[in-house]
């Protein structure tokens, strides 16, 4: 017995999400009354920050194209059953693949042949490191939260040798490799600029298209493929799926794999859209910021291009605020953040018995009328 | 004329927009047996977890002895003198008898006083109403029978006056059946009033006085069990004429289809049987004895670890395993046991769970992708032809009834023409009206030739479908019989590990 009330799909996918982030808005006022500035200044300053201009909403969609990666990461493991914490080491070896191709290749290719290889550079290493504990997950019960977060650690452990010992240019102070000479993603201000609309420069740049294919991407994967189909039957009941003939251990690898190469296209975005070098530290926050745009956006590729813009709206209007308000600093931003994360993840269903009454009243109404008719 | 010792006014319970309970009323003398028959759904056993506090009625009245009360929690019930036993037991294994018995019923802060005290008053209550069990014994190595039996002298020892037993004898034999019916008969006898819930017409001849039918969450009728029979009762329930007997011919038997030798498995020991084409084996035997095991052997969701299963050309062994996709290509279709467990998935639309296992294969994937309209067409047809209701494939598929899930997994599992169905517990959960049909289905599919090997630990069931009966007792078979020649008592024998009655 089910005394669950099912809500109307308008209601479950468009009003929840909004009561949520709204109730986040409303707690995050109070915090900003409590140090003495205004809500309502603040909310008029991180607009504008995030979408006041060209130059603002440049910003805003170059952030939004990373959490679209790494929510679209987190949703494919999703819905096999699998939580895929690892993004942000995903991302981040992601960006190595992308660089060392960049670097391998760049004095010897032209840019159409060394951006394509940077691509395939970090989906490849990303989903090599997702299926690392996928494998151990798979066929050896590790579990895949635990070692996901722990190869984040890993990762961040790896890149700081590689920068410092390894790829450091030389005769350079901070652990950055050289500048590649080709295999710069077109920057999008650039091209619409060079079309006669006259834009401020931004980081936007192509990763952006890269992300919204991948989105259509995984949404033919997994409701038109009848590898979606058996990935869903692995993620609502893994009995099923042997039952249905599958493989769970395969198939756990495999979209282990998917989802650390989504992550690690993140490096395509900030190593060869942005910095056209390797660093440290260019995908952090990435990963776990995936975890909330998927959550948001119900693992659904819709749902997370709009949870991502929201992300990159406060990641971009959050970095405005603490400028124009130096009441309000860069840490109380994050804590803007994480509230919105908190309401909307993890309390995600607490506007819901309030949205769900009146339509349980309804649906008793319903009931008994049919019951009275002939 | 005394009060009764149960009587409920117009109880009405919602659960969401389901209207489980509408304005149940009905009245229990003291010291009888009254038996509450109904389909699954009807809401038996949500009118009984009210009387014992486990859900809260939306409107109406309880009264005990005549006198209205308040029950708001197990424990009001209790002190009220309602005792309830649940279908699935609620003991802690590693407890002893005794240990189970006093918990949460423990007199002080030490345990030593309680325990002589509830040592004295079993004692008391094993002579009283034969109810033996060693209270030293450990929950876990007692026969289900007997830890039902802890389950009663659990509500005894509270003191309950008014047992309820929610469908008490679906994991027993029929002859620790037959002594739970004795040992309800003496409690009746000093005085106890009994309840008892099932949907099973046979138990609830032999066992009640009188019986409150109910349908759709109304008592629909009442009758004196000496009064009624079983046709009127199933009439009652399902609101139509049933066809309680199955008309079959003989069967023509053919080839063999399916030849086990020696399987052996975790759970499993040493099955050998030959399946031929146009017949039905019934797998018989208490829930628990290697069945599920078989049946995951059977259709390679399991490995065997020796001995060999020979589908056609093809010898499976533990060297030379299977898979669940090569089964369905060798023809082997599989109606699981457990079909939330195994059969369908989560969200999946009614369209969806009718190409589990299929939805690679053409028209459902063209071309790389999905082909949602054919799943639909092809749902819409399984629908059609196994009356599975709403027709519409679009719903959840797990929003439907059991019956209706039922049908919906059986006609895809043969949607594919399998030469061999493995089918388990066809109609567990499953309403009298749908078992009737799935039953002459099954029938029909013999009579056409396929190979059947139906798994059930509803005697009724096996003896009605299959031409062959095999009693798995303890991961072997205990015996085999023809079906002609069967009869309850042998088969409970052979069920019960009871050696030499192998016919």
């Amino acid at each position: 017995m089910n005394a669950r009330t099912k809500l109307p799909l308008w209601v479950d996918i468009g009003v929840i999400p909004i009561a949520n982030v709204l109730l986040a808005f409303a707690v995050a006022g109070l915090v900003v009354l409590a140090v003495g500035a205004s809500p309502l200044e603040a909310v008029k300053s991180l607009i504008a920050g995030s979408l006041g201009d060209s130059e603002a909403v440049g910003y805003t969609l170059y952030y939004t194209t990373n959490f679209i990666f790494t929510g679209l990461a987190v949703a494919v493991a999703f819905h096999a059953g699998l939580f895929n914490i690892g993004g942000e080491g995903q991302a981040y070896l992601g960006g190595l693949g992308a660089g060392l191709a960049a670097l391998a290749l760049d004095h010897a290719v032209p840019s159409y042949v060394a951006i394509p290889l940077g691509v395939a550079g970090a989906a490849a290493i990303g989903a090599l490191w997702a299926a690392i504990p996928g494998y151990l997950q798979a066929y050896r019960g590790s579990h895949i939260v635990i070692t996901t977060i722990m190869f984040n650690f890993i990762a961040a452990a790896i890149m700081v040798y590689l920068m410092v010992n390894v790829l450091i240019a030389p005769g350079s102070m901070s652990p950055e490799s050289r500048e590649f000479s080709t295999a710069a993603l077109p920057v999008v201000s650039d091209i619409l600029n060079g079309m006669g609309f006259a834009v401020d420069q931004s980081p936007l740049n192509l990763s952006l298209v890269l992300a919204l294919l991948c989105c259509v991407g995984v949404w033919l994967l997994i409701w038109h493929t009848p590898f979606g189909y058996d990935v869903r039957t692995l993620g609502f009941n893994p009995n099923a799926a042997v039952y249905a003939g599958v493989d769970p251990k395969r198939l756990t690898v495999i979209v282990m794999c998917i989802s650390g190469a989504l992550a690690g296209l993140v490096g395509v975005n900030e190593i060869l859209g942005v910095h056209h070098r390797l660093l440290l530290d260019f995908a952090a926050g990435y990963g776990f910021g995936g975890i909330a745009v998927a959550l948001m956006g119900r693992n659904h590729p819709l749902g997370i291009v709009l949870a991502s813009l929201l992300f990159g709206i406060l990641q971009q209007g959050g970095t405005e605020l603490s400028f124009d308000m130096p009441m309000i600093t860069r840490d109380m931003v994050v804590a803007i953040q994480g509230l919105v994360i908190l309401f909307s993840g993890a309390l995600a269903n607490l506007p819901r018995p309030w949205l769900e009454a009146p339509f349980l009243w309804l649906a008793q109404r319903r009931t008994a009328a049919t019951e009275e008719g002939p | 004329m005394e009060p009764a010792a149960l009587e409920l006014r117009n109880i009405e319970k919602f659960f969401g927009p389901m209207h489980a309970n509408r304005g149940v009323s009905l009245a229990i003398r003291k010291g009888s047996i009254a038996g509450i028959i109904g389909e699954n759904g009807a809401g038996k056993s949500t009118v009984m977890s009210i009387v014992y506090g486990l859900y809260a009625a939306d409107s109406g009245e309880i009264l005990i002895d005549g006198a209205p009360v308040r029950i708001s929690s197990p424990r009001d019930a209790i002190a009220k003198g309602v005792g309830m036993v649940h279908q699935h037991f609620m003991l802690v294994d590693t407890f002893t008898v005794l240990e189970n018995v006093i918990l949460g019923a423990e007199a002080g802060g030490m345990l030593r006083p309680s325990l002589a005290k509830a040592r004295a008053e079993l004692e008391r209550l094993e002579s009283e109403f034969g109810l033996k069990v060693d209270p030293d014994a450990i929950v876990a190595d007692l026969p289900v029978g007997e830890q039902q039996r802890v389950e009663i002298l659990k509500a005894l020892f509270r003191g309950a006056r008014i047992l309820i037993l929610d469908e008490p004898t679906a994991v027993l034999t029929p002859q620790e059946t037959d002594q739970l019916f004795r040992i309800l008969k003496s409690l009746k006898d000093r005085g106890t009033t009994i309840v008892l819930i099932s949907h099973k017409l046979r138990e609830i001849m032999a066992a009640t006085d009188i019986v409150h039918v109910m349908r759709h969450g109304q008592v629909v009728a009442s009758r004196e069990t000496a009064k009624t029979d079983r046709e009127e009762l199933a009439e009652l329930m399902v609101g139509r004429k049933v066809r309680l007997s199955l008309d079959k011919v003989p069967a023509k038997l053919g080839a063999p289809a399916m030849i086990a030798e020696h399987l052996t498995a975790p759970g499993l020991t040493d099955v050998s049987f030959t399946l031929r084409a146009g017949e039905v084996v019934g797998i018989a035997g208490v829930s628990g004895n290697g069945q599920t095991e078989l049946l995951e052997v059977l259709s390679a969701i399991r490995a065997p670890s020796s001995g060999k299963l020979i589908v056609g050309e093809r010898t499976i062994t533990r060297e030379r395993p299977s898979d669940p996709a090569q089964m369905r290509k060798l023809g082997v279709a599989h109606v699981p046991e457990d079909r939330h467990r195994y059969g369908m998935a989560g969200d999946f639309t009614a369209a969806e769970t009718s190409v589990l296992g299929f939805e690679r294969k053409a028209p459902f994937t063209r071309r790389g992708l999905l082909d949602y309209g054919a799943m639909t067409k092809h749902c819409a047809t399984l629908m059609d032809r196994y009356d599975v209701r709403p027709r519409r494939p679009s719903q959840r598929a797990t929003s439907f009834s059991g019956g209706n899930q039922q049908k919906l997994v059986l006609a895809r599992e043969t949607s594919q023409s399998p030469r061999v169905l493995l089918v388990g517990q066809p109609t567990r959960g499953v309403d009298i009206g749908a078992i009737e049909f799935i039953h002459r289905q099954l029938i029909a599919y013999r009579d056409a030739g396929c190979a059947i090997l139906v798994v059930s630990v509803e005697l009724d069931e096996i003896l009605s479908l299959a031409d062959r009966i095999l009693v798995m007792y303890a991961g072997r078979i205990a015996g085999g019989v023809d079906a002609a020649s069967a009869d309850e008592r042998t088969l409970g024998l052979m069920m019960a590990g009871v050696h030499g009655a192998a016919a």
